[in-house]
């Protein structure tokens, strides 16, 4: 009895202790990417492990001032909002189709989705160039938000088909039962039973509109430029500017961050694919 | 009114023919009972006359209207689920109303209906609880809170009451036959109990892999079963089925004859045997027999206070005037 007692009392101790520890780890770039954007470009390269600095907020008006940052968030907001709203818009009908009315070719058809995520992004770097150039939708909202979109879906689908799954057919059937319309089923019924997961899955997607950075990158020039697109320009000819590149960085990732931090439940249960209930 | 009609009706799912070509017809009114092992095809059938499954070939009727091609909402039928399927997010008066809000019916005639409804079945105290806290018994009245609500041409069941405990079911089953003789509307029901279905029924629907053995009230079926299958289904205890030359005998290749029809006593009858199990249900007793010769077990019920023990030899007299006789065919010889 002893024995158990310890064990899980070490137990008990040592989960905290290692969570806090991987924590720390994974938090660590994130605190001395804030930490160098508060110091002059001449302290950022120091050698040393420079923890006490003069601070200053220099990096942080230079952004805000020289580079146009708002702008590039607004961007940054708008093409991950609409995204993330036509992936959704796009997704929902085609999960539920899959999840409620399979066919023999339903498994495929979720494989071959997931299998252009396979391709590498670089395969297709000269066909997009190529057709958004001809297409006159080089650098435009309308374009990026559609790339944005296109590359997120397999994900978005295979979420929502998970969590449409689970439940139950009858419920969808009874439904169809009660007098109602196919938007009737979605409306109704699927999309409050699976809200949870419906909200899980756009967060996801949200982030990872807003993290994307190879496409945004090379399809957009000013107009339609997102805040990766900021990043990649500090990236300056005549040398690396730690300071300023760490306080734009920040102030990129900062607001997922934040979004991150209050949605956290949700996240946890979007990336488990619906394991935790 | 719900007349129901099912003319050549098939179903397949990918090569495999799981309701070969059918005819059946409901009549309006009538509580109409599927009954048959699992995998009989009871349930896809209902599915099919729901909607919910497209019929492959053959045409479905609700009164005199063709609804082969009709989607299940707009049918007019309402369906009672094993898994009584209710919103979970919503209460028990949004889940009775919801098929009225869905017909655009006006509110004040939706809380009406709803109110009369809860009122037929015992559920005014919990019209603002949700689902989840409910008991199964109660959740299942819901169901056909929902389902009565609509007014619709026919109730289908399906196997209804398989997820509620013994008692609840007999329970259940009296209100569902009561809701039919006060609604008068047509009811299909499905299940694998035959007690069930001889209880309810005004018709059973004996089906097995898709074909229906016999159509029929119960106790058409329990005097004259058209065949082995049907004898062996309808009735419980089972029938006793006796081969050789004791059927011979009769003329048949099969005698069939049912427990309660056996007298069983230490002296009289032509059969012989020595009790096994009994079963003591109070009111009955049934005497498993073994070594009587005829079958390697022949069961028969006895009045409660009738009290032979393992091991006893006893002595059996069947009723000659009930003995059904049936072919190699397996069908009844008349």
């Amino acid at each position: 009895m002893a024995i158990v007692a310890e064990t899980s009392r070490f137990g008990k101790l040592s989960r905290p202790v290692l969570a806090w520890v991987v924590g720390l780890l994974f938090f660590f770039p994130i605190f001395w990417l804030i930490l160098t954007s508060f110091k002059t470009d001449a302290d950022a390269v120091k050698p040393e492990f420079l923890i006490f600095f003069t601070p200053t907020l220099e990096n942080y008006l230079n952004m805000t001032e020289n580079y146009d940052y708002w702008r590039f968030a607004t961007n940054s907001v708008i093409t991950s909002v609409f995204a993330t709203i036509f992936a959704l818009a796009v997704g929902i009908p085609c999960a539920y189709a899959m999840a409620f009315n399979p066919s023999r070719a339903t498994k495929d058809v979720l494989m071959w989705m997931l299998s252009t995520k396979m391709l590498p992004a670089a395969a297709v770097l000269y066909p997009m160039t190529f057709l958004t150039k001809s297409l006159g939708l080089f650098d435009t909202h309308f374009m990026v938000i559609v790339v944005l979109m296109l590359i997120n879906l397999p994900i978005v689908i295979w979420m929502l088909f998970t969590y449409f799954k689970e439940i139950p057919k009858d419920i969808i059937e009874a439904g169809q039962m009660d007098g109602v319309s196919t938007w009737g089923e979605v409306k109704e019924i699927l999309i409050p039973l699976a809200w949870g997961g419906i909200a899980s899955t756009a967060l996801l997607c949200f982030i990872f509109c807003w993290n994307e950075a190879y496409w945004t990158v090379r399809l957009t020039t000013t107009e339609a430029a997102t805040l990766s697109k900021l990043i990649e320009g500090n990236r300056a000819p005549e040398g690396l500017f730690f300071g300023r590149l760490s306080a734009v960085s920040a102030a990129a990732v900062g607001p997922i961050i934040v979004l991150g931090w209050f949605c956290q439940k949700q996240l946890v249960q979007g990336l488990t694919f619906g394991a935790v209930k | 009114m719900g007349r129901i009609v099912l003319e050549n009706v098939t179903k397949s799912f990918g090569d495999a023919q799981v309701i070969p070509p059918l005819d059946l017809t409901i009549e309006d009114g009538e509580f109409a009972v599927f009954v048959g092992p699992s995998g009989c095809g009871k349930s896809t059938l209902l599915r099919l006359i729901a909607g919910l499954e497209e019929t492959t070939s053959g045409k479905i009727m609700i009164d005199g209207e063709d609804a082969t091609q009709v989607p299940p909402s707009k049918r007019g039928l309402a369906m009672v689920f094993q898994s009584y399927a209710l919103y979970p997010h919503m209460t028990v008066r949004k889940n009775i109303a919801f098929p009225l809000r869905m017909a655009k019916m006006d509110q004040a005639e939706i809380d009406k209906k709803v109110e009369g409804a809860a009122k037929i079945l015992n559920l005014d105290d919990y019209l603002e609880q949700k689902p989840g806290q409910l008991s199964g018994g109660q959740r299942q009245r819901v169901a056909i809170g929902r389902a009565i609500v609509r007014e619709p041409a026919a109730f289908l069941f399906d196997e209804p009451l398989s997820n509620l405990d013994a008692a609840l079911r007999v329970g259940m089953r009296l209100e569902i036959s009561e809701l039919h003789n006060r609604l008068a509307t047509t009811m299909i029901y499905v299940t694998h109990d035959q007690v069930e279905a001889m209880t309810m029924a005004n018709k059973i629907v004996v089906l097995r892999a898709g074909h229906i053995e016999q159509v029929g009230s119960p106790l058409d079926l329990y005097r004259t079963p058209r065949n082995l299958f049907v004898a062996g289904f309808i009735g419980s205890p089972k029938m006793n089925f006796i081969e050789g030359a004791e059927a011979e005998k009769h003329g048949a290749k099969t005698i069939g004859i049912r427990p309660e029809h056996i007298a069983v006593s230490s002296d009289t009858g032509p059969w012989e045997g020595t009790v096994g199990v009994s079963e003591h249900l109070g009111s009955d007793t049934f005497f498993h027999i073994h070594n009587s010769g005829l079958a390697e077990t022949i069961t028969v019920r006895a009045d409660g206070e009738v009290g032979f023990k393992h091991g006893d030899r006893v002595r059996l007299a069947p009723r000659e005037d009930v003995i059904h006789r049936f072919g190699a065919d397996g069908l009844r010889i008349e």
